[in-house]
């Protein structure tokens, strides 16, 4: 039975901020671009904690990560508001289509 | 009275002339009865003249009243040292005797003036004119300093032009004014330059400073030389302003000015003002600047006595006879005979005014003919002025109990011992000669005039006898002539009180070594001069002098009669006989023409040298420079549009292209901008690889 270590934590939170980045990227619709958002951000959640737990630091990294929940919590709820009035201006949430901000 | 109100009431006198002018030329317009004013303040300035001179020559009569101020003090100034300019006024006898002069020669032009310009469309400002002259010629009489004289010697230049060019509206009027104008300007540059020598040297203008300078033996430049110089350069002065040869030229073309204007200016008081310079300058003269005025005047008596000889115009003999006389005094004070050149300043003053507004008169009867010919038999129709104008006549010619007699006669005979003194007999020799002519060309104009029968019997039909207001300044003028005035015995000049008390001749100042031996004082400590050497020699040629002018007179007027009156001699046979001696008397020696060939026609080349100069080289200068200003501004235009332009174009065109390359991939897509920066963070971690 193999321990699990700080690397075991580290090559989770690479997974889920690759998956993150990938759905940051691909996706059309600003909502699962949000989505990826939040996973990017748990992803860093994992490496705080895990580092926490790991090195010598203290709780300081805990404290951060809960810090980055309150602040995901207030980003999610900002983004979706903001999701809702493009779509209500535009009917629409495609990314590749809101260009207004470019002219 | 006191000193203080004397020199009040003298400035008083100074500012009144002043005040009338300024009221006079500013309303005149409005009020054209200011003229009346004019004139009523000019009486009041004689009436106080008269004062002044009656407690001046009674109460103060051997004492100098003097006032100084300051005008400028610049405190201590570096390398001059304490620099400060002082101007006064100065009350001795001379002064008194000139503001009675003018004052009264003044105010009885005024009152001629009233009928003789009547109807005149500037008539007013006339007025004005000639209260302005007044003003500057009391300013000369009453300054004791050297600066003060020569800024109202420019007044009375400026009063005179004004004046002269008075009907300006014809050509050779304004001509003349220039003419009178210019001329004195070339004494005035000798004149200042005579004032900048003895100011650097005593740091004063004060004629008493500047004596007592001289005397306690301070020259300038450590030399007698430049005294001599000094006294030169100030006599310069005089000679334009009293028309002395060679600035003579002025005199007779101011007569185109009025003619009571002659009187007052041309006659009487402006060009006495050189003399009276002399005068006031005496004692710093050397024997070799007096020696150089005794010839001057010498030969300017003796130009304009034969080109008087000749003259038909009755104003250019006077004017002549004016230059010869202004000569005399000149002459007068070169020989040192100081006393017998004021009189005669002021005798003649009287009788040339006299003789002036006689012939304004004159014109004014014969409705402005001026020329002698066209006149004859007069006397009957105008008897106050032909007594009048005989009267003066009498006087300028040396006959016994007139003024000019008193005052001629001395001239004379101070030329005569000069002469004996230093042996310089053709100055007495030409006085002689002069006074002679004078006697002549003098009965010429009255005979030509007065007597005879009318040569012109149309323009005699409608002469008249002048107005009171004119006839009473000629009576009262030539009343002046008589010699009671000056002394009561009429063949002693000196027993009078006019030469006896009021005037003597200030000692000099300069070195024994530069000056006449005869000059020299035998009481230096003494004010006034007294020379044994001297006043032998006068006595002894006083009974031949007398003897000599009066004789040289009478053959003259003889000769005049026998000539013009009796027709006993044909003067055109004489005149033919010696054509070109003639012609060169009529012709003014021709001085006009050689000025206009040399100094005028030379102005004129160097004019034109320099117009040609101008024309080619400075504008071809500022041509060329603005060509070559050009071909640079081109050549810089070149490099603007081709380098600069094509340096800033490529910035340009490089930021386009660049944009335009790169625009390519500013999709404005977020995401893709993503993969772009996750490919770059990849990328460096690949190439710096920090783990």
């Amino acid at each position: 039975m193999i321990e699990v270590g700080l690397n075991h934590y580290l090559a989770v939170s690479s997974i889920l901020f690759a998956l993150g980045i990938y759905g940051v990227i691909t996706r059309k619709n600003a909502v699962m671009v949000l989505m990826g958002v939040e996973l990017i951000l748990n992803a860093a959640n994992i490496n705080f904690v895990a580092f926490s737990r790991y090195s010598n630091f203290g709780i300081n990294g805990q404290v951060y990560a809960l810090f980055v929940i309150i602040l995901a919590a207030a980003e999610a709820a900002i983004a979706l508001a903001i999701v809702l009035n493009i779509y209500k201006t535009y009917a629409n949430v495609n990314v590749d289509e809101i260009n207004k901000l470019k002219e | 009275m006191s000193e203080q109100l004397l020199i009040n009431i003298s400035l008083i006198v100074l500012l009144l002339p002043l005040f009338s002018f300024f009221i006079t030329v500013v309303f005149g317009k409005r009020f054209p009865k200011l003229y009346l004013f004019e004139t009523g303040i000019i009486s009041l300035a004689f009436l106080l003249s008269l004062v002044i001179g009656f407690f001046k020559l009674t109460t103060y009569v051997d004492s100098k009243l003097a006032f100084d101020f300051t005008w400028f003090d610049f405190g201590v100034v570096p390398v001059i040292g304490e620099f400060k300019v002082e101007l006064g006024v100065m009350i001795d006898n001379i002064t008194v005797i000139m503001l009675f002069v003018v004052n009264l020669i003044s105010m009885l032009v005024h009152y001629f003036s009233i009928e003789y310009m009547h109807g005149d469309k500037r008539y007013t400002r006339y007025f004005a004119y000639l209260g302005l002259f007044t003003f500057s010629m009391l300013g000369i009489v009453l300054s004791n300093n050297l600066l003060g004289i020569y800024i109202f010697w420019e007044l009375v230049g400026l009063s005179s032009y004004l004046l002269i060019g008075f009907w300006f509206e014809k050509n050779s009027a304004s001509d003349a004014g220039k003419k009178a104008f210019l001329t004195n300007r070339v004494g005035d540059i000798g004149m200042f330059l005579g004032i900048l020598i003895l100011f650097t040297t005593y740091g004063t203008f004060n004629f008493d400073k500047i004596f007592s300078g001289i005397a306690s033996g301070v020259m300038p430049f450590e030399s007698t030389a430049w005294l001599t110089a000094a006294g030169i350069l100030v006599f310069l002065g005089a000679v334009g302003k009293s028309a002395q040869f060679p600035l003579h030229v002025w005199l007779p073309d101011a007569m185109e000015g009025p003619t009571p204007v002659s009187a007052l200016i041309h006659a009487a008081t402006m060009v006495a003002a050189g003399v009276y310079l002399v005068v006031r300058i005496f004692a710093l003269l050397t024997a070799d600047a007096m020696l150089v005025i005794a010839v001057i005047g010498a030969f300017t008596s003796l130009l304009a006595a034969t080109i008087a000889l000749t003259q038909n115009d009755i104003k250019k003999v006077l004017a002549y006879s004016t230059v010869s006389q202004l000569g005399y005094m000149v002459m007068a004070l070169g020989v040192g005979a100081y006393a017998f050149a004021f009189f005669h300043l002021v005798t003649h003053a009287f009788f040339k005014a006299c003789l002036f507004l006689g012939s304004g008169s004159v014109i004014h009867a014969m409705h402005h003919e001026q020329d002698i010919r066209e006149m004859g038999g007069l006397k009957k129709k105008m008897p106050i002025t032909y007594a009048t104008f005989l009267i003066s006549t009498l006087a300028i010619s040396g006959i016994p109990l007139t003024s000019g007699f008193l005052s001629k006669d001395g001239l004379l005979a101070g030329t005569l011992a000069f002469g004996e003194l230093t042996g310089h007999w053709l100055i007495p020799i030409i006085g002689f000669t002069v006074a002679f002519m004078t006697a002549f060309y003098m009965f010429r104009l009255v005979i030509l005039t007065f007597h005879g029968s009318p040569r012109n019997q149309h323009k005699f039909d409608h002469a008249h006898e002048s107005p009171k207001l004119m006839a009473v300044p000629l009576i009262i003028l030539s009343a002046l002539s008589i010699f009671i005035w000056y002394t009561p015995n009429p063949i002693a000049p000196d027993a009078g009180w006019f030469l006896g008390k009021w005037i003597e001749t200030p000692s000099t100042v300069v070195p024994e070594a530069a000056s006449f031996d005869f000059m020299i004082n035998e009481d230096p400590a003494a004010d006034v001069i007294h020379s044994e050497k001297y006043e032998h020699a006068m006595h002894t040629v006083h009974y031949p002098a007398m003897g000599l002018s009066i004789g040289l007179a009478g053959m003259a007027i003889l000769l005049a009669f026998s000539m013009y009156q009796w027709k006993k001699i044909n003067p055109d046979k004489i005149a033919e006989s010696v054509k070109p001696l003639y012609n060169f008397s009529l012709n003014k020696w021709y001085i006009d023409e050689l000025y206009h060939a040399s100094f005028i026609s030379g102005t004129l080349m160097l004019g034109k040298i320099l117009f040609w100069f101008d024309a080619n080289i400075v504008d071809g200068i500022v041509n060329g420079s603005a060509w070559f200003t050009r071909v640079m501004a081109k050549i810089s235009g070149w490099f603007d549009t081709f380098v600069v332009d094509g340096l800033v174009n490529f910035t340009a065109f490089m930021s386009g292209f660049i944009g335009l390359t790169f625009k390519r991939i500013q999709t404005g897509k977020v995401q893709t901008y993503l993969v772009f920066v996750l490919f770059s963070i990849v990328l460096l971690l690949i190439v710096f690889r920090p783990f």
